[in-house]
């Protein structure tokens, strides 16, 4: 009797870990059964070489390399202003905060995981938007500068988090042996638990990428969703992500433009799949 | 429920009675059989913008002769006069007039098509309170929204550059705009929006940036002005008047960027066609065109 109900409880665990591989294969068929017939009545190379997006007129222009390039600028940007945030907050954690404030900062930290990203969005709208505009003095403040605040904020508690872990597993040892040697404690960070915990840190920054660059709704929201190659960051950018949100709701199914946001969506997918394996690649090596 | 229901079904379904209907009627005229068959459903075809309006107004008519089978499909105004021509549907619902050369096919094919004014179409400029700017005229409005115009000192403003807000390009607004101001009702027009233009996610959102950005220039439709706003007078060309955007200037067709909405059928209608068409007309069905952010044709 155990041994059947073991042997049940087996299975079952068995199933609930296969599902997860059996879904990422699903949905991966699903996009590429809808995306890539697109290619067969739209040149691939002008889908990701147009400069024009403009999906319902006619003919309709299908470029997405305004798209892209919104989608980089967002992310790159984000991932300027959360890196060296998050890694200094990880490091305050792990390293000086006494006790007390770490429990209060990481409970904090948490729970700004846990905000919707269309509040986000919203807050963002309403307080960010006119603020960038006012205060950098430009036409608007729906640009890809204000959406990279607001994604930078959102990223970071998967980056603290993560990297406050790696931190924490670098050996006491090495810390006590910097020390004794006459390490001051800033040099012991910088030279020996920095380098230490890095594959680990990295691995949490992709994480974080990923989170950034695959957000929709707060982007809708904040960037302006001008499919125009931005000049400057302060422009406003449409992203792709935004753009099958945007649209996918009104096309018909089965149409080019339906077709063509699949297209999209598999672009996405690979992205954010470099991404995934790119981090994942740095925390098993920091395992090791 | 289930007058949204039932219009789902046969709006996914019509595309298989489509050809079955148009044998049944082209076939017999007389018979009484047919005729009955064809009295209890409506097929109303035509104009992708108007889908919503005959929609909402199929289910509150829905709702009170359960027993009739309405189907409601878009496809365009040209598309719906196409099917009327071929006697295929009972209504079909435009955004445009007739043309003459559709005219002459109706009536080569036995049609007499009849015109019903249903609904009017009105789409404001907006722009902040503060912008000084008030007055535009029509070339002005392409020659923005194209960017061919990019300084607000260029059109008697403060200075600074024109932020063009457009809805996403799906919207039926969009296409209007496009079709109205950009392109002037010339179909051969290739003109788009420029590239540098904020597509919105909703009106909402349009009203939102222009009511805290003095940059800013937008359109939506006349339901949403509010004194957050400033709504630009417009100018069919630089010798006419500028005409405030009101129910009443659209009414009496002196506001520029408005347009009726019509039915056209097969000379006078029975049955429930009919019915369904004076519902439209009625006190209700015009309350229907306000609340789904048309003109109605009269104050209600």
């Amino acid at each position: 009797m155990k041994r059947l109900f073991d042997w049940i409880i087996e299975r079952f665990i068995f199933l609930c870990g296969i599902l997860a591989v059996i879904f990422v294969a699903l949905i991966f068929l699903f996009l590429l059964r809808e995306g890539v017939s697109f290619f067969g009545s739209y040149s691939p190379i002008k889908f990701v070489g147009g400069i024009y997006w403009y999906p319902t007129s006619d003919p309709p222009q299908f470029g997405i390399i305004s798209l892209i390039v919104g989608s980089l600028f967002v992310t790159v940007l984000a991932a300027c202003l959360a890196i060296p945030l998050g890694v200094a907050t990880a490091l305050f954690i792990a390293e000086i905060a006494p006790r007390w404030l770490k429990d209060v900062l990481k409970t904090v930290i948490e729970l700004l995981a846990a905000i919707p990203s269309v509040v986000i969005g919203f807050i963002g709208m309403v307080t960010l938007v006119p603020l960038v505009r006012q205060a950098l003095n430009l036409p608007t403040g729906l640009s890809a500068f204000s959406g990279a605040l607001m994604l930078g904020f959102m990223a970071l508690p998967t980056i603290v988090t993560i990297s406050e872990d790696a931190i924490r597993t670098v050996p006491w040892s090495y810390k006590e042996g910097a020390i004794a040697l006459g390490a001051t404690r800033w040099q012991t960070m910088y030279r020996i638990i920095l380098p230490a915990a890095l594959p680990g840190i990295l691995g949490a920054v992709m994480l974080g990428v990923g989170r950034v660059i695959g957000e929709t709704m707060a982007v809708m929201m904040i960037t302006g969703n001008a499919a125009h190659i931005p000049g400057s960051v302060f422009d406003p950018v449409r992203t792709m992500t935004a753009t099958i949100a945007a649209e996918m709701g009104e096309t018909v199914r089965g149409s080019p433009h339906y077709e063509a946001l699949f297209a999209i969506g598999l672009v996405l997918f690979v992205i954010t799949f470099i991404v995934n394996f790119t981090a994942d690649t740095f925390l098993r090596k920091a395992r090791r | 429920m289930t007058a949204a229901a039932r219009l789902a079904i046969t709006t996914i379904v019509s595309a298989g009675f489509f050809f079955s209907s148009c044998a049944e009627r082209t076939g017999a005229k007389a018979p009484d059989g047919a005729d009955k068959a064809g009295s209890r459903t409506v097929q109303v075809i035509g104009s992708d913008t108007m889908v919503n309006l005959v929609q909402a107004w199929a289910e509150a008519f829905g709702a009170l002769h359960p027993e009739l089978i309405l189907s409601i499909r878009g496809g365009g105004s040209g598309a719906g006069l196409a099917a009327l021509i071929n006697g295929s549907c009972d209504v079909a619902m435009t955004s445009r007039p007739i043309s003459e050369k559709e005219t002459g096919e109706a009536e080569a094919n036995g049609i007499n098509p009849r015109e019903w004014t249903v609904a009017l179409d009105g789409l404001i400029v907006i722009v902040n309170p503060a912008n000084p700017v008030s007055n535009v005229t029509l070339d002005q409005l392409r020659d923005i929204f194209l960017a061919r115009v990019r300084d607000w000192s260029e059109l008697g403003g403060n200075g600074g550059k024109i932020v063009i807000l457009s809805r996403e390009s799906s919207s039926g607004t969009y296409l209007f705009f496009k079709e109205h101001v950009l392109r002037r009702g010339n179909s051969k027009n290739k003109d788009e929006f420029s590239p540098e233009a904020l597509l919105m996610p909703s009106s909402q959102a349009i009203v939102n940036e222009v009511s805290q950005n003095p940059h800013a220039v937008g359109y939506v439709g006349l339901g949403y002005l509010s004194p957050r706003l400033k709504a630009l007078a417009v100018a069919k060309n630089p010798h006419s008047p500028y005409v405030a955007p009101s129910i009443a200037h659209v009414t009496d067709d002196s506001y520029p960027i408005s347009r009726p909405l019509f039915y056209y059928t097969n000379g006078n209608p029975t049955g429930a066609a009919r019915e369904f068409i004076e519902f439209a007309l009625s006190p209700t069905g015009q309350e229907i065109v306000v609340k789904t952010d048309f003109v109605p044709m009269e104050r209600p």
